[in-house]
Parts: C-alpha cells; structure tokens; sequence
C-alpha cells in the first residue's frame, strides 16, 4: 500500500539502475513519501492558516472577556455558563432548532411525497425542464432567495393578494413583521430553497430501486401505505440521510436568509445563533460571548448530524 | 414500471404544482421590477405599460459592473487555486498514500461540517493583522482554506478509486510523479475536476457571511454580499430593489442553464458525497 510507486519497478529496469534491490527500494519509498507529502502540503497549509488556527482562536477566545480591542480577561467556562442560562440565547438556539421542522422535516417529507408519487424523472426534455427548474434556488444566493420572500410575504406580496382572493384577507398580515409568524414565515423561505433539492436527490434515489420489489410488494399485496413503508423507506435510507444532513446543516448554519429578510426582529423571534455570534462580535463587542456560541454551534451541528451519518450509511458497505 | 395511468398523472400533477411554487418568487419579482418607479406594487399583477428601464436604472444603482469584475476577480482567485491544490492533495492521499496520511484526512474531515460562523470571527482579527481587512484577499484566501475540506475529500474519493497499477505503469515507464500527475491521473479526474470547479464557483459567487464581515466596500465582495448591501441601500424602493436583484441573479442564471447538465450533476454528487 504505501510503496505504491517504490515497488513495482525494482524487479524490473530499476533493477539495472541500482546497485542492490532492497536499498533502491527503501531510497524510492522514502523519496515517493517525501513527494507525496509535497503535493498534500499546500492544501494542507491553506487549511491549516485559515481554518484550523482560527478554530483554535475560537476556543482560546471562548475562554476570556474580551471586547476585541483591550486587554483580554481570563473567565474560564463563564461564557459557556452564559449561553446555557441566558434566556435569550436558549430562546436563539431555540429558534434554530424550530428552523429544522421547516428547513429539513418539511423538504424532506414533501419530498418523499412527490418521489414516490414520480418514482422517476424522465430523461427527456419535460425531465431536464423540471430538473432545471427545481435546481434554480440552489443555484441562486440565499440574499435573493431573502430578498424575493421578503416581498412575496409583505403586506401587499403574494401571499397576501392571494389569501385576499380566496377570501382569507383576515388573516393577511405582514408575515416576517409579525410576531407570531415571523419564525415561520423564515423557515418557509429555507423550505422553498431546499425543496427542489431533496425532491431530485429522492426521485434520483428512488429511479435506483429494482422495480422487481416493488412487483413483489403488489403481489403480497401491499397497499401503497405498506408498499412506501417496506419499500421506498428503507431503499432510500442513504438518500434521506443525505437530505437531513444538508437541511439541518443549512438551519442550524442559516444566516443569510435571516440576515436579509427580519435581521432577527421583530425582537429576537428570529435570531438565529449566526445571527447573533455576528452581532455580538461586531456590534456589541462580546467577542468571548460570541466564540463560546459558536463552538456550542459547532458542536449542535455535530450531535445532530453524525448519528444521522451512522444511521444512513452504519450498515451499508 | 408499471404505474397505472392515474398514478402517472398524480405525479405529473405533483411535479408542476412544485415548478410553479419555485417559480412564483421569480415572476412576482418581475412583475414588480416592471412597475413604474415610486408607486407601490402589489404581489402579482402584469403591469399595463412594463417599465424596462428600471433595469438600466438598477443597473447603474447597482454598480453593476464593477460588481461583476469584482466578482469574477475573487472566483478568479478562489478557484484556479483551490481546485489545483486539492487535486493535488486528493491524488497524494488517495493515490499515493503517503504515511501518516490517515490522519491528515481525518484533520480535513473535521471541517467538513464546521459552519463559517464558528471562524468567522478570529479570521476578522487575522485579516486585520495581515493588514487584508476590505481587500479582496480577505475574501479569497479564508475561502480557499475553508473549502478544502470538502475538495480535498472530493478529489481524494476519486483518486482512490483509480487503480494503483495504473501509476505504476507509468512508473515503469520512468516518469516521475510530477508527470504521471499532469500526463495520467490529471486527464482522467477531468470530471471530478470538473464537478469541484462548478461547486467551488457557485460557493464563492454566492458566498455573503465572509463578505459582509471582511469587506466594507460592496465593490470589493461577491455578488451576494454587494445584494445585500444594495438591499440595505435600496430597501425602501422595491420596484428597484427587486429589478436590480434580478440583474444581480441573472449571471448565475445564465452560467447554470448554459452548463445545466454539469451543474445539476455536480450539485447532486455534492450532495451526496457531503
């Protein structure tokens, strides 16, 4: 394995080359590791700079009071006290958990819906354009996906004119503002963004499934509710764990939409942990504060998404 | 598959309603970005003399094209290099195995989920240590160290896959590693390459947290970031706001329904691989 490039030509031209076999075999391992190292070194440099020192920074940074400009002051766990007391960042790291529902469960489940509704796409032109359409929001930044809702959700957007239509004007309102329905109004942007997503991830995985099961499943006569169970669930577990992997991240993580769309308002209905590491480093110069929530971000992203990976891909080979 | 008549046309059904629910944002944006400047718009209404000028006014709101140049020089900067180190990287872990290589990639993979925000702030401090603070730079160099763990785990999945004897064959032929990188296992990654580079471009395109916090100046950032400064500038004026974020929207369109196989493609493995 490692002397992938040392070994194989010593028996042969090498051989002619080199005063004994075992030496030349140990001078071109070593000198093959040495390159190797060369070609993995820059990524690992750039890596090294820009990620892994500042996540280092982040955890020294988590430890102390510091306002970005003075003189740090040592507080040890305090920070981490404070995010887990104060009730405005459990209510903060509430509302990114309620982000899921919309970003990830909604996605995914209408997803699975239309999946097994089209079992798959056609290759042909009506396919491509469905295809293509579906994939617009993921192509788009999240800022105009902010910016169009915002429109589409405000007093005289969209939704409005056609909730007036069919005689619902009652409950018109301006959705972000309110704030009973900002929250959601925010996580049906992330919804619509993701939606086109999971469906042709789905409809992808679903095009995989031998048919022959789903055959079998009519012949033991199954209904679609038994079919869907038995058939289309377990046969799409690696695609579903992929869905849930990206929309949760996308929650958790969500920034941009929030950013463009309520900046967190009407109070804090909507802010979202980036939103308010952002804030409390650059406006409020908390910078300790703000590295103790993102390290308790990174970790949430983690505890969700890697029991999500070992259950999607634990038994497959 | 035998699916039923009725079964097919649900689906087909299903299917538009979800075209039309992901179109709507788009057209309701048009309809408004057609109105005459400085009434107010109402969601979705054909106006009876479109205001297509409003787009040349946005145009010249937006800044449009330094936004463009300003764009391209940071994906010009991001890219090339990204690509080129973590195909470089992917062939010395995936191909050929340097020692202690397991560890390095288990390194990369613990970023493989880290959200930017929980970096964002140290490699502010770092950016103004650099005296980088509101120079592009400040966007491109963070971008490409915070996209390697993706790309080197992208390109290293490739290279594992190509035969080992391959590189040995070559070897046989007395190339050096140098050659059988460009001359054999380059070529071959062409469509993995390929993939990186779409999701690398679109990633930077669109890349907004970085670009608000490192860079000032909506004329030096990416696309995204300077939307979000023209939504801040133009908020109060929708009829302009929305026919200058279509403007702003339109050269990613463009590229995608271009090299919308790949694109879709890309984004699909992506996901998968992710």
């Amino acid at each position: 394995m490692t002397s992938a490039l040392g070994s194989a030509p010593t028996g042969r031209d090498d051989s002619r080359a080199r005063p004994t076999p075992t030496r030349a075999h140990r001078f071109r391992w070593a000198r093959a590791a040495g390159t190797g190292w060369l070609y993995v070194l820059p990524a690992l440099v750039m890596y090294a700079v820009f990620v892994l020192r500042p996540l280092v920074l982040t955890l020294q940074y988590s430890l102390y009071d510091w306002n970005g400009i003075g003189v740090a002051r040592w507080v040890g766990l305090d920070n981490y006290l404070t995010v887990f007391t104060d009730s405005d960042l459990l209510k903060i790291i509430g509302n990114a958990i309620v982000l899921i529902v919309f970003f990830s469960f909604i996605p995914v489940a209408l997803g699975l819906l239309v999946a097994s509704m089209v079992r798959r796409i056609t290759t042909g032109a009506f396919g491509t354009v469905v295809r293509t359409i579906l994939f617009m929001p993921q192509v788009i930044p999240l800022v105009a996906a902010g910016i169009a809702w915002s429109w589409l959700l405000s007093s005289n957007g969209l939704v409005n004119q056609a909730l007036r239509a069919v005689g619902l004007g009652g409950v018109a309102r301006a959705w972000l503002g309110d704030f009973d329905t900002a929250l959601p109004a925010v996580g049906v942007i992330g919804a619509w963004v993701l939606l086109g997503l999971c469906t042709i991830l789905l409809v992808t995985g679903m095009s995989k499934i031998d048919p022959a099961l789903y055959e079998a499943a009519r012949l033991d006569g199954a209904g679609p509710v038994r079919e869907f169970l038995a058939v289309t669930l377990p046969s799409l577990r690696q695609e579903i764990g992929v869905c849930l992997t990206v929309t949760i991240i996308a929650a958790l993580a969500s920034f941009d939409i929030v950013y463009i769309s309520t900046s967190g308002g009407p109070g804090l209905q909507t802010t979202v942990p980036g939103l308010e590491i952002y804030r409390l480093a650059f406006s409020q110069r908390q910078v300790g504060l703000a590295s103790a929530l993102a390290v308790v971000l990174m970790l949430l992203v983690l505890a969700c998404v890697l029991p999500i990976q070992r259950l999607s891909r634990g038994e497959k080979p | 598959m035998n699916l039923s008549r009725r079964e097919q046309l649900t689906g087909r059904v299903f299917l538009i309603a979800l075209i039309v629910v992901t179109l709507l944002p788009f057209v309701s944006m048009l309809s408004a970005a057609l109105q005459p400047r400085g009434t107010v718009p109402s969601g979705l209404e054909w106006p009876s003399d479109p205001q297509w000028g409003n787009f040349a006014d946005a145009f010249t709101a937006a800044n449009m094209g330094a936004l463009l140049r300003s764009s391209l020089l940071i994906v010009a900067g991001v890219v090339p290099v990204s690509v080129l180190i973590a195909t470089m990287a992917g062939f010395g872990l995936g191909q050929l195995r340097v020692p202690g290589g397991r560890l390095v990639f288990g390194l990369f993979l613990l970023g493989l989920t880290l959200p930017f925000e929980a970096v964002v702030t140290p490699l502010y401090y770092q950016m103004q240590d650099l005296g980088l603070l509101n120079t592009r730079w400040a966007i491109i160099l963070p971008l490409i160290g915070l996209y390697m763990p993706f790309a080197v785990f992208w390109m290293r999945a490739h290279f594992t896959n190509v035969p080992v004897e391959l590189s040995e064959a070559a070897r046989v032929d007395g190339s050096s590693t140098w050659q059988l990188f460009w001359r054999v296992q380059v070529p071959l990654a062409r469509p993995a390459i390929a993939s990186l580079t779409i999701l690398m471009f679109l990633w930077t395109w669109n890349q907004f947290l970085l670009a608000i916090v490192l860079v000032d100046d909506a004329t030096k950032r990416t696309m995204a970031g300077a939307l979000g400064a023209f939504q801040g500038q133009w908020g109060t004026d929708l009829v302009l706001l929305c026919a200058g974020s279509l403007l702003i929207l339109t050269p990613t369109l463009i590229v995608f329904l271009i090299f919308q196989r790949q694109f879709i493609k890309a984004l699909i493995q992506g996901s998968v691989k992710g």
